[in-house]
């Protein structure tokens, strides 16, 4: 295939706007792996069941998946508070996280995706709100709504979450969680109830995220597996407990999938997240922006 | 004095005594050659699903097993069975296309094969916290794959038929000889992981797990041993699924890297319990019987969500599986 300046442009900028949605589906994992210790295999579930509250708030009750958004990511803080009591209890109590915790996120990973799937089946759904259906073209590039308000709406979220760690009181508390346990209870701070609300953000951008993956493209209930190497090839890549690391991150992997999609065939694009993650590993464990 | 003082293992001495378990290897082998002689002397008598069902928990007996031994005996989970199962599956697709050698050679390629790949994986990311090795391996699965969804002569994404040979010997049906090879291989892989576990390198292995920090400072030498469990591990989990072309006979991507296979390959050995030898072998054929009666009685999706909600009730109820049930009733006895 040869190289055209037009299509170069047009796969970067494809690649810069599809990194910002990574970083909203990878910023949660910043959160729960890199702050709190917890190996959360089952993020990109939880993104999943986000896409599929989407499609069933629009075609079956009806509701704007930009209203409806709101709605189910305050559900997801909430659901996502139980689950991180109900997984300290039974795992980080008994200090058995290392493997059985490891498992039981595989094992809740599996049920999430085979309930999708015995619910919605296996056919790609999507959402066709007629104000996604026109593109933006500014001179030779061009850009689908469908892609560029997702692109603001994680970056907005993104924006939220940053100045949430960094300004409030509990915020700060869930940045000090993941290094001194201990400071945090000198400080007058709960370390659990810190962890819990950070766990319950990360759920709640998980939800956030599968609503805005839903609107980009169709989605069927083991698409979550992809995203398994890209969340946990950014997080790492991107300095682990760092969300600006994070957008960094999200950028590059998407600027690099898009270029594979456009110049080497898109069968090929999932294995540039996970061999980047290999590479990172092996090369420079500690990402970009670490110490 | 002469010399400093040498830290780490000093050859001929061990670390603990250890009692070499003689009786239960032999219980072992009688067990497989048991099963054999009820394979063959059975023959054509009863229906040859039976067959491929035991040749089925059999497998899952080598997975598990070798699952086992990386994730039971020195904590560091696998996420990517699936795809050392893969790699032996293509090594015997690619060997056939080439060589068209016997099922026992490809057998022993496929070992070699996922072994040296165990090997590199746990080479790249052992030096890390022991949650990257997690990661890495379901990385690695999804790189295999699209590797292999891109590689036309194993048959790509359109995957491929393989054609199973004449019946030799003595035995009645493919799926009879099979069963009989699978035996054989589940009797390997239960008596490495029984050696490993009675050995200097289990003890090693079980030191790491505990605190491997500790283990390190006293002389344990981590690395080496673990690099030992991977490719060991790896190996075996490629040897199980080396038959799998000929057990089902047509062969693509997506049924292999099938993520059932890499959750069974888990909750098999958490349920049966990661601590002892057998308890994989409990697993395996405690959940896979049950997937066998559920597949056919219900759905194949049942068996599957059965087997993630299986895994978790147990993780929650049983951290230690049946193994760690039956040492706290042993315990327990008056």
């Amino acid at each position: 295939m040869n190289v055209t300046f037009d299509l170069l442009v047009n796969a970067i900028v494809s690649g810069v706007i599809l990194g910002g949605f990574y970083a909203a589906a990878a910023s949660g994992l910043t959160i729960a792996f890199g702050m709190l210790d917890i190996v959360n295999i089952a993020h990109p579930a939880f993104i999943m069941v986000g896409s599929f509250l989407a499609y069933f708030g629009w075609n079956v009750l009806g509701i704007d998946p930009f209203i409806s958004m709101a709605a189910f990511s305050a559900a997801g803080f909430v659901f996502g508070r139980a689950f991180y009591r109900a997984y300290h209890w039974f795992f980080e109590r008994r200090g058995d996280e290392a493997v059985q915790g490891l498992a039981f996120f595989f094992g809740i990973l599996f049920i999430v995706e085979v309930a999708l799937v015995l619910i919605f089946g296996v056919d790609y759904r999507f959402i066709d709100a007629p104000y996604l259906g026109p593109t933006l073209s500014l001179g030779f590039v061009v850009v689908p709504w469908r892609m560029l308000i997702p692109f603001l709406v994680a970056l907005a979220m993104l924006g939220m979450m940053h100045s949430y760690l960094a300004r409030t009181f509990t915020g700060r508390t869930i940045l000090a969680v993941s290094q001194d346990v201990e400071a945090v209870r000198l400080v007058g701070a709960d370390p659990i109830r810190s962890k819990e609300i950070a766990f319950g953000i990360a759920t709640a951008s998980a939800i956030l995220a599968g609503v805005l993956l839903i609107i980009i493209q169709p989605v069927e209930p083991s698409v979550g597996r992809e995203f398994i190497g890209r969340t946990f090839a950014i997080c790492v890549l991107g300095g682990m407990s760092s969300l600006p690391g994070t957008l960094l991150a999200s950028l590059l992997l998407g600027v690099a999938e898009a270029l594979t999609a456009t110049f080497v065939g898109p069968s090929w694009s999932p294995a540039v997240s996970f061999g980047l993650l290999l590479l990172t590993l092996a090369v420079r464990p500690a990402g970009i922006l670490g110490r | 004095m002469s010399g400093p003082i040498a830290l780490g293992p000093v050859s001929g001495s061990r670390p603990m005594a250890i009692r070499r378990p003689y009786w239960t290897a032999c219980s072992i082998v009688l067990g497989v050659l048991a099963l054999m002689a009820a394979a063959i002397l059975l023959g054509s008598r009863i229906s040859e699903y039976y067959y491929l069902a035991t040749y089925t928990i059999l497998q899952f007996v080598v997975l598990g097993t070798a699952w086992n031994i990386l994730g039971g005996y020195a904590g560091y989970v696998n996420f990517g069975a699936a795809g050392f199962f893969a790699i032996g599956c293509y090594t015997t697709i690619a060997f056939t296309k080439l060589l068209q050698l016997p099922l026992i050679a490809d057998v022993l390629l496929a070992a070699v094969m996922s072994g040296l790949v165990g090997l590199a994986t746990g080479y790249v990311t052992l030096r890390l916290r022991g949650v990257f090795f997690s990661i890495a391996t379901l990385a690695f699965a999804i790189v295999l794959q699209t590797i292999i969804v891109n590689w036309r002569f194993v048959g790509g994404s359109r995957g491929v038929y393989v054609i199973r040979p004449d019946v030799a010997y003595f035995f009645s049906s493919y799926a009879q000889f099979l069963l009989v090879l699978m035996t054989g291989l589940a009797g390997v892989a239960v008596l490495a992981a029984l050696a490993v576990e009675k050995s200097w390198i289990g003890a090693g292995l079980a030191a790491i797990r505990d605190d491997e920090t500790a283990a390190e400072t006293s002389g344990v030498p981590s690395l080496r041993l673990k690099l030992i469990a991977t490719t060991l591990s790896g190996s075996l989990m490629g040897v199980a699924g080396a038959p799998f072309p000929y057990y089902i006979t047509y062969v693509d991507p997506s049924s292999v890297f099938n993520l059932t296979i890499s959750v069974n390959a888990i909750a098999m050995p958490l349920v049966g319990g990661t601590g002892a030898w057998w308890g994989p072998i409990v697993g395996a054929v405690l959940l896979g019987s049950a997937q066998q009666i559920l597949t056919v009685t219900i759905s194949s999706a049942a068996n599957v969500l059965f087997v993630g909600l299986l895994l978790v009730l147990f993780l929650i109820v049983a951290p230690r599986g049946v193994v760690g049930l039956v040492r706290d009733w042993r315990r327990g006895r008056p």
